[in-house]
């Protein structure tokens, strides 16, 4: 299996730049390596990262500080952390890029690291969001969030209106066992107590027993955190087992609703409260914007979480190119990026000079249909938060 | 008590739609003694084709129900007859090692038409929601289970013990060349067991999407639980797979609910100790 993944991985590799128009030259190109999960389990943050990108480049068609910026787009699958170190180390290498981009989960990101330190080039995480990625190398610079960003808020204004306990379920890994041990603390702190943890196993078949088991312990709320795609199955058993009646609230973080398929999953989903960095239904003139050009590229898509961190990604790299004057070198890019502050699609952020993290507003939305679309409401915010793991 | 019962019906619900998948794997195991990993695979298929109709084509849900299985009876027939006919005579690694490329084939064939992520669908209005009895709170999903695969149970059952096929079809196991001397098309036989082995795996995962969920991975997601159902009940019969899933739900069910910390070792635990106490099978006959 692994031999046929690397083959159609190379492939992909190789015909690539033979697809790219050659376009007028102003001067070469600055080249971009760009790391994401295009197919396997986790295609559907790639896709997003990838039409962002694309998107961003037709917004901006102008050169940088006089030079094109040219994406070349290599797939690791999402599920092998060595294909990831190969395919950067190449693009390195070979390609000679001057920033690498994508890494769509912690493991990916983290094998890659020591190739942007030993080359030099900055490193944008784009998706990934454990806390520890960032230390692993000075030229790491996160555009997405993490994950004690947005549980730690949830905690907070649960407390703050009105829950004073809460059962937690999480899936039995790490980013589950995070978030569990972020919301345990801020939760308590706050004055609230957490009367039941529950774990499930990463491959679940059913999420019917431990719902009756919260249902039975009657925790004002259940905090919930599990792999995207899972959300939707745990979140009808939710309200076929009776536990909105039985009034237990529903509460979470915002990739548990991801955007990309909140649509697809009913109204049993309508009233949950979640907290997020970003929600498609966000309000501003910078996100109008950013939909529109994302519904060029991608029009049967809606721009999630992941499409954000991709857009913003390309948008930081290029004001600090512009501040170097499009000097490509790694040391001074990274320092450029260090406590710039822009309005992004999903509001006023800054890069932490500390620790090269996204200092963010956190949004608490609640799901509710409209226009006969589901959509996270956003109805609170919590400003300025930083990564505190 | 309201709780104890309602996880023994939540356990038999489970239990009964793991039955629906996994009997066709003990069909074609115990009595055509092929080792058919790729089961999981028709449950898929079935699964896709339920959620296409239901969400792109509107189709009411019992008629996606029964095309999902007609699908998956049709591609396992037309496999059958082209591929797994010629690996009836061969050792079982080769069927092992060919049936998991199948499932990786299939897998990626549902990746590239359908995307990796989660197919979601829903439920008519009378299959969502939930009733009191009693006290007993009970999903009307749930009760649909178990009626729908109770019914298919009791259908194979008497299928296999009084008809003219089912006796067809035990002799052709019992003796294959017995039953071709005494004039039995046991090639037609085999098919059509194969085929409605493969069409109830399709029913299963047509019903399972709402409750296992569907992406391609669902055939290896799966297996495990199909193989430990067929490993527990004995692999020669209608009965000992259904007390098994029947048995391996309400167990998996009970552990997940009374003692989360362990849930999902419980159902490995169970399949530990029943294989102790009857290596044959539940409702084997004691070795002679």
């Amino acid at each position: 299996m692994t031999k046929f993944t690397r083959r159609a991985a190379l492939a992909s590799a190789a015909a690539l730049p033979l697809a790219r128009p050659a376009l007028a030259q102003s001067g070469d190109p600055i080249k971009v390596g760009l790391i994401l999960p295009m197919t396997g389990p986790f295609a559907s943050t790639g896709r997003q990262i990838d039409a962002a990108i694309k998107a961003w480049l037709r917004a901006n068609p102008n050169p940088v500080a006089g030079k094109r910026l040219e994406i070349l787009l290599r797939d690791d699958t999402g599920v092998a952390p060595d294909v990831t170190r190969r395919l950067a180390q190449e693009l390195v290498v070979r390609e000679r890029v001057r920033a690498l981009a994508g890494f769509g989960l912690t493991p990916l990101a983290l094998s890659a690291a020591p190739i942007a330190t030993e080359a030099k080039v900055p490193m944008l995480v784009m998706a990934a969001a454990t806390s520890i990625i960032p230390q692993r190398s000075p030229f790491i610079v996160r555009t997405s969030f993490t994950l004690p960003q947005a549980v730690r808020p949830m905690a907070d204004w649960a407390a703050k209106n009105g829950i004073r306990s809460v059962v937690t379920m999480v899936t039995d890994f790490a980013p589950g066992l995070d978030s569990e041990k972020a919301f345990k603390e801020t939760f308590t702190a706050a004055g609230g107590t957490v009367t039941g943890e529950i774990r499930t196993p990463l491959r679940n078949p059913d999420y019917a027993p431990f719902l009756q088991r919260v249902r039975d312990l009657k925790p004002d709320a259940l905090f919930i955190f599990v792999p995207s795609g899972e959300g939707s199955a745990l979140i009808k058993q939710f309200s076929e087992r009776g536990l909105k009646e039985a009034g237990i609230r529903l509460i979470g973080t915002g990739d548990v609703l991801d955007d990309d398929i909140l649509n697809d999953m009913g109204d049993a989903v309508i009233g949950a409260v979640t907290s997020h960095h970003y929600s498609t239904a966000h309000e501003s003139p910078e996100n109008t914007a950013f939909r529109e050009a994302f519904r060029a590229v991608a029009p049967e898509m809606r721009p999630n979480f992941m499409a954000v961190g991709g857009w913003d990604g390309m948008q930081l790299l290029a004001t600090a190119l512009a501040r170097t004057n499009g000097d490509v070198d790694g040391t001074k890019l990274v320092e450029a990026m260090k406590g710039q502050s822009w309005t992004s699609p999903r509001g006023p952020v800054s890069i932490d000079p500390a620790t090269r993290e996204m200092v963010q507003d956190i949004y608490i939305r609640r799901t509710e249909r409209r226009d006969g679309q589901l959509w996270n409401i956003e109805f609170d915010k919590i400003q300025g938060v930083k990564d505190a793991a | 008590m309201a709780a104890a019962v309602t996880v023994l019906l939540d356990g038999i619900a489970s239990g009964m739609l793991l039955f629906v998948l996994s009997v066709g794997l003990s069909v074609t195991l115990g009595l055509m003694n092929v080792v058919n990993l790729a089961h999981g695979a028709f449950g898929m298929v079935g699964g896709y084709v339920c959620a296409v109709l239901l969400n792109r084509a509107g189709v009411p849900f019992v008629v996606c129900l029964l095309a999902a299985t007609l699908a998956a009876a049709l591609l396992g027939w037309v496999l059958e007859r082209l591929l797994y006919v010629r690996l009836y005579g061969r050792d079982h690694l080769d069927q092992v090692l060919f049936s998991i490329g199948l499932v990786f084939v299939l897998g990626a064939c549902a990746d590239w038409l359908m995307g990796a992520r989660q197919q979601l669908i829903q439920l008519p209005e009378w299959l969502s929601g939930r009733v009191e009895i009693a006290g007993v709170g009970l999903g009307r999903y749930r009760i649909f289970l178990i009626l729908l695969c109770g019914a298919v149970a009791a259908g194979l059952h008497f299928g296999l013990v009084r008809t003219r096929f089912g006796a067809r079809l035990r002799a052709a196991v019992d003796d294959g060349t017995v039953a071709r001397g005494m004039g039995l098309p046991v090639g037609r036989i085999f098919s059509l067991t194969f085929a409605l082995g493969s069409g109830l795996a399709g029913l299963g995962g047509a019903l399972g999407v709402e409750v296992l969920g569907l992406d391609p991975n669902f055939p290896l997601k799966y297996l495990v639980y199909f193989l430990v159902v067929v490993a527990v009940g004995g692999a020669n019969s209608v009965a000992g797979p259904f007390v098994a899933a029947i048995l391996l739900g309400v167990l998996d069910v009970a552990g997940k609910y009374w003692v989360p910390q362990v849930g999902a070792f419980v159902i490995y635990t169970a399949m530990v100790a029943l294989l102790l106490l009857r290596p044959d099978g539940l409702l084997a006959k004691a070795r002679s």
